[in-house]
């Protein structure tokens, strides 16, 4: 009988070496180690031997299970292994090739500006403030102290729909509805984004640009709070290391104006082609608010001041992109757009 | 205005150069937009005389001359024959860039060295009336004074540079030499040296003419009228230094007379008009024309005037049309021998409109147009005085000076504080005091508050505001320190509805779309076509026609947007837009139009070919998927209705959309009649409200909790009737499922063998799950047979085992 188990032992070992799959060899230990498995069969045969011979033989089959187990699982271990280097020597990709594509749009230049100059005041506890494309002759121009026949509406081509109707040639009416709103609580702290239109087609100029207007009224704001807000916000937009100038200027809705150039983004003030050699750049207009203004408004100017800015987003987009030409804003040729 | 640096000069003492004083200027607030050197390309080029002329030994045609440029002699090879020994030529030096932008070089020309080049009138960019005659076959030939070794740019009285001042609307004083040299002494805290006619008030004592009267019968568009009676006048050229500095001003030059007009103009700018007094009869009438009066102008044109026009007549004809030209009948000639010359102030308003209306604009409609002071006009007349009889032009006998009106001298008050509180910067007493010395105004002052004199040349400052201003710009706007507002702290966020435009422009863009911006005018056709013609509101002055209405559809600019860039090769489009349309209710308007926002999209073409996926055509399905997502996102329970209104999109692949019973706009391809119109085949668009879709829009999440007991799936398959739309059975099955039938969704739709033409299959997943307990087969059994007999009952369906 002990020759009967080697036998057997021996025989599955041998086979176990030449298995390569791992049911196959699941097969050959139910077949051997199973219910029905012949080393099983042999152990029940155990009942018909002397009570000596028992022990001997329990023990022999013992030992050739625990090898057989040991076997197998070594057996297993070395399958699982050849399983993984085979699988790991044919599963090679290509990782050059590009991945399975999710399509993304992409936001127009001009709104991600936008978007950026909001944010930028938002953070400084601004408003957006928001007024018709289409308005009254009063609020683009008389309200804004630019009486009809005053010589600076010209400075404007404006595009009309009747004598009294126009397209908005600036945000700033949106100033004078939003004091007419808010009048009399204070402060006022807003800016106004919004398309604009003027009669002019070339390079630097579009029929509809976009403007983000700025006004703030409370008591006592100051010509010097005005230059703080700015140079905070060019500092944002433009990059830590800018620097502002005021240069007197004309607007009919304030007094005193001022231009404001920012230290040349490309060159930092040293003269370069994009600043024309002189280290500024002019990016937006303002000034403290003309008085007529502030009592369009409604409020009253001797207990109130403010001031107001606005500037040109396309002009932003072209400085900060280096965009040579406006009209590339408004043709929508994918191959720009998608560039943003 | 076109300033000249060499005249500026005689009037305030200038320590810049060009380029600096422009700097100053334009940081006072007088911007400079161009400085112009006129001797530009002539910093090399001197006068050289020929000292000798030798044919060249290798080549025919070439001279080998000697020239004398002063400090040596150099050679020069020329092929120009219009030479001779002793002529005195401009020679261009090795290392000049001429005007004409030619670069000159040290060569060699058939093995001799040339150092130079002699130039023509072209290379220089001159007149040819420059030079000798003989100087029209070639080189240009100086006279033979013309001193050897001078720069012949100096020679030629080029050395001057044009200041171009961009002035705004506020400062036409500046449209003066006298008043940028006044701007100029203050901004670098000098003193001008006028001509005494430029002070305030000067006094012109002649005799009133007997035979001549001014009659004002506009007073209120003619506030003066101030003539000067002018007899013996001799007209020839004027002197060699006016010319220069009307043409440096860019006026030409005409003849002694009306340089004279000019130049005083530009020196003090008030526009001057020069009648021929023997072709006046009787008196001079400021006066409306009447109805179809005509008069012919200078330039020989009829033209007949407008009832409201403003002119100058006699008693029988027009002369001239007021500030904007004059008659020919009254126009000086080399034969006048008496003149009227005209100083008078017409309202800005008359002149514009005139001007604009005639289509005639000048030096002097332009400084009417913006404002001229009327206190000048007789010292104008003073200094026409000075000149004429400083070039012996005639003798100026008389004046007459009719005033209707002037403006009243202004005092304006100037607080020390409320500079301060405006500004944001502390400034002393003395400071103030010392800005409004630099300015030349008058006066007085006490405890802080100062009570200024205004100009009567400085119209624009009426208000204490205007003189801060003032001060500002004297003491410098770098000055001011950089501050932020006292008050409280705000703050910022938008408005619920600008943050949902926003993440719908997000939501579009996270879907594959590009955003695109498009004019908010189109054509009124393609505007009729795809919105509503009874709405759409047109510009008086459109830019070009086919920007001629406000859109009422966002779809045609889209369009345009697609076919131009499939014309360029982008052939796979997928866009889209958000704005306004703009709705006006009557023609004309007479109220403010509704803006309506709306969002729009449009796609085309496929996705990129990509080695690992099929590419996806843009259609239908496409956009639609996209719509849903953005359902998802924002909560919006958008359905799709069978539309009735069909002639722009595609009869069968095309959906009105609703939102809570609402349409609120389409999605669909557009009809196949339009394509060849658009230049665009197989295109799907979509345009929706947007305020319906915020008012929609879900505010908050309500979360609920996560089923604990398992779902139970069945599939089923049934075949319908072609046109059966799959949505009605879905919501058919819902409703026969009950509370306990959690989802439905289709998974597969089949037409083809073995399904007969007019069917097709359509396969649902269905998802049973209550939320109390575990649900048996048997159950679920049960309820979907009831789903499937429902379904076969109410669309004939059969079931596809
Ligand atoms: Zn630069």
């Amino acid at each position: 009988m002990k020759n009967e188990i080697r036998r057997i032992g021996e025989e599955a070992l041998r086979e176990l070496k030449e298995l390569d799959g791992t049911e196959a060899l699941q097969e050959l230990k139910v077949k051997v180690l199973g219910k029905k498995g012949s080393l099983t069969a042999l152990l029940r045969k155990m009942g018909s031997l002397g009570p000596e011979e028992r022990p001997i033989i329990g023990q022999v089959v013992n030992e050739m299970r625990s090898r057989l187990e040991q076997a197998w699982e070594e057996r297993s271990a070395e399958l699982d292994l050849m399983f993984l280097q085979k699988r790991l020597a044919t599963e090679r990709i290509d990782i050059t090739l590009p991945g399975a594509r999710v399509r993304r749009g992409h936001h127009h230049p001009v709104t991600q500006i936008v978007e950026e100059i909001e944010d930028i005041f938002l953070g400084m506890g601004f408003q957006i403030a928001e007024g018709p494309e289409i308005e009254t002759d009063y609020y683009n121009f008389e309200a804004l102290n630019l009486p009809k026949d005053h010589p600076a509406r010209e400075m404007q081509d404006s595009f009309y729909i009747t004598e009294e109707i126009l397209l908005r040639t600036q945000t700033s009416p949106v100033q004078i509805r939003t004091m007419e709103k808010l009048c009399p609580a204070l402060p006022v702290k807003i800016i106004a984004p919004g398309k604009v239109y003027r009669n002019d087609d070339d390079a630097t100029h579009s029929p509809m640009f976009h403007q983000v207007e700025g006004l703030v009224v409370d008591s006592g704001i100051r010509l010097s709070d005005l230059k703080g807000i700015l140079l905070n916000f060019s500092r944002q937009m433009f990059g830590e290391s800018r620097e502002i100038r005021l240069r007197p200027s004309f607007f009919p809705f304030t007094e005193p104006s001022a231009e404001v150039d920012i230290s040349c983004m490309l060159c930092g003030g040293a003269g370069c082609r994009l600043c024309k050699g002189s280290g500024w750049i002019e990016v937006l207009g303002s000034g403290m608010v003309h008085p007529k203004v502030i009592e369009m408004g409604g409020y009253n100017p001797k207990e109130v001041t403010g001031f107001a800015f606005g500037m040109g987003v396309e002009r932003i987009a072209m400085l900060k992109y280096g965009i040579e030409d406006m009209r590339l804003l408004f043709d929508n040729d994918l191959r720009f757009l998608q560039q943003f | 205005m076109k300033v000249s640096l060499e005249w500026l000069r005689e009037l305030v003492d200038v320590d810049q150069s060009a380029e600096e004083l422009a700097e100053t200027l334009t940081r006072g607030g007088i911007e400079v937009e161009e400085v112009v050197n006129l001797n530009k390309g002539f910093e090399k080029v001197v006068i050289g005389e020929i000292v000798s002329i030798t044919k060249h030994p290798d080549a025919d045609r070439l001279l080998v001359c000697a020239v004398n440029v002063g400090q040596e002699i150099i050679t020069i090879v020329t092929a120009a024959q219009n030479l001779q020994v002793g002529d005195r030529v401009p020679a261009a030096l090795v290392g000049s860039t001429l005007p004409n932008g030619l670069a000159i070089r040290k060569s060699k020309l058939r093995g001799i060295v040339s150092y130079g080049m002699f130039c023509s009138h072209e290379e220089l960019l001159l007149e040819v009336t420059v030079g000798l005659e003989r100087s029209t076959e070639g080189i240009l030939i100086l006279p033979t004074e013309a001193p050897i070794g001078e720069n012949v740019g100096t020679y030629l009285g080029r050395e001057d540079s044009i200041l171009d001042l961009e002035l705004y609307p506020n400062r036409p004083d500046c449209l003066a030499m006298a008043n940028v040299a006044r701007e100029v002494a203050s901004l670098t805290g000098k003193k001008p040296h006028l001509p005494k006619w430029s002070e305030q008030d000067p006094v012109l004592i002649l005799p009133t003419p007997t035979d001549l009267q001014i009659i004002i019968e506009e007073a209120e568009l003619c506030w003066r009228y101030a003539g000067l009676v002018v007899e013996e006048v001799h007209i020839v050229p004027s002197p060699e230094w006016m010319q220069r500095r009307l043409k440096a001003a860019g006026i030409r030059p005409i003849n002694n007379i009306v340089d004279i007009t000019n130049y005083c103009m530009m020196e003090m700018g008030q526009p001057l008009h020069a009648f021929d007094r023997d072709k006046i009869s009787g008196n001079v009438h400021v006066r409306a024309a009447y109805p179809d009066e005509i008069i012919v102008s200078l330039d020989g044109v009829e033209r007949k005037l407008q009832a409201d026009t403003l002119i100058i007549a006699d008693d029988l004809q027009p002369l001239a049309v007021a500030g904007v030209m004059g008659g020919l009948n009254s126009e000086v000639t080399k034969n006048t021998t008496r003149l009227l010359i005209e100083s008078a102030h017409f309202s800005s308003v008359s002149v514009r409109r005139t001007s604009r209306r005639l289509g005639l604009r000048s030096e002097a409609s332009n400084r009417y147009e913006k404002g001229i002071n009327a206190y000048g006009c007789v010292a104008t007349l003073g200094r026409v005085c000075e000149l004429i009889l400083e070039l012996g032009a005639g003798r100026p006998v008389a004046l007459v000076d009719e005033v209707k009106n002037l403006p009243p001298h202004r005092q304006v008050s100037l607080s020390v504080q409320q500079t301060a509180t405006i500004l944001g910067v502390e400034l002393k007493t003395a400071e103030i005091r010392q800005v409004l010395e630099n300015l030349n105004f008058s006066y007085l002052e006490k405890d802080g508050l100062f009570n200024v004199g205004i100009p009567t040349y400085r119209a624009d400052i009426t208000i204490e505001v205007d003189l801060i201003e003032e001060v500002a710009r004297l003491i410098g706007f770098d000055r001011i320190p950089t501050t932020l507002p006292q008050g409280d702290l705000t703050q910022g966020r938008r408005t619920a509805e600008q943050e949902f435009r926003r993440q719908l422009r997000k939501a579009l863009a996270q879907s594959g779309m590009d955003e695109v911006i498009t004019y908010s005018f189109t054509r009124a056709s393609a505007d009729a076509q795809w919105g509503s013609e009874k709405h759409s509101i047109p510009l008086l002055n459109p830019l070009r026609e086919e920007l001629g209405v406000m859109r009422t559809s966002l779809v045609p600019g889209l369009l345009d947007v697609a076919a131009r860039n499939v014309a360029r090769r982008n052939t796979d489009v997928s866009i889209f837009e958000i704005g306004n349309t703009y709705w006006g209710e009557e023609q004309p308007l007479r109220k403010l139009p509704r803006e309506e926002l709306r969002v729009a999209g449009l796609a085309v073409g496929k996705t990129g070919r990509h080695w690992l996926n099929q590419p996806v055509n843009y259609d239908f399905y496409y956009l639609k998927g996209i719509l849903e997502g953005l359902a998802v996102e924002f909560g919006l329970p958008l359905d799709y209705r069978i539309p009735k209104n069909q002639s722009l999109r595609h009869p069968g692949r095309s959906a009105d959309v609703y939102l809570q019973n609402q349409c609120i706009g389409f999605l669909g391809e557009m009809h196949p009649s339009l394509e060849k119109e658009w230049g665009l085949e197989r295109v799907v668009l979509f345009e929706l409200e947007f305020t319906a879709l915020f008012a929609q829009m879900r505010q908050t999440v309500r979360a609920r909790s996560i089923p604990r007991f398992p779902a139970i799936q069945r599939d089923l398959a049934v075949v319908v009737a072609d046109e059966t739309p799959a949505d009605a059975v879905m919501s058919k099955m819902r409703k026969l499922g009950g509370e306990l039938l959690q989802q439905v969704e289709i998974f597969d739709v089949y037409k083809g063998n073995p399904i007969p033409d007019d069917r097709k299959s359509l396969a649902f997943s269905l998802r049973y799950q209550s939320l109390e307990r575990t649900l048996t087969d048997e159950e679920v059994n049960q309820l979907n047979t009831r789903v499937l007999e429902g379904i076969q009952q109410e669309f004939s369906a059969e079931w596809r085992k």
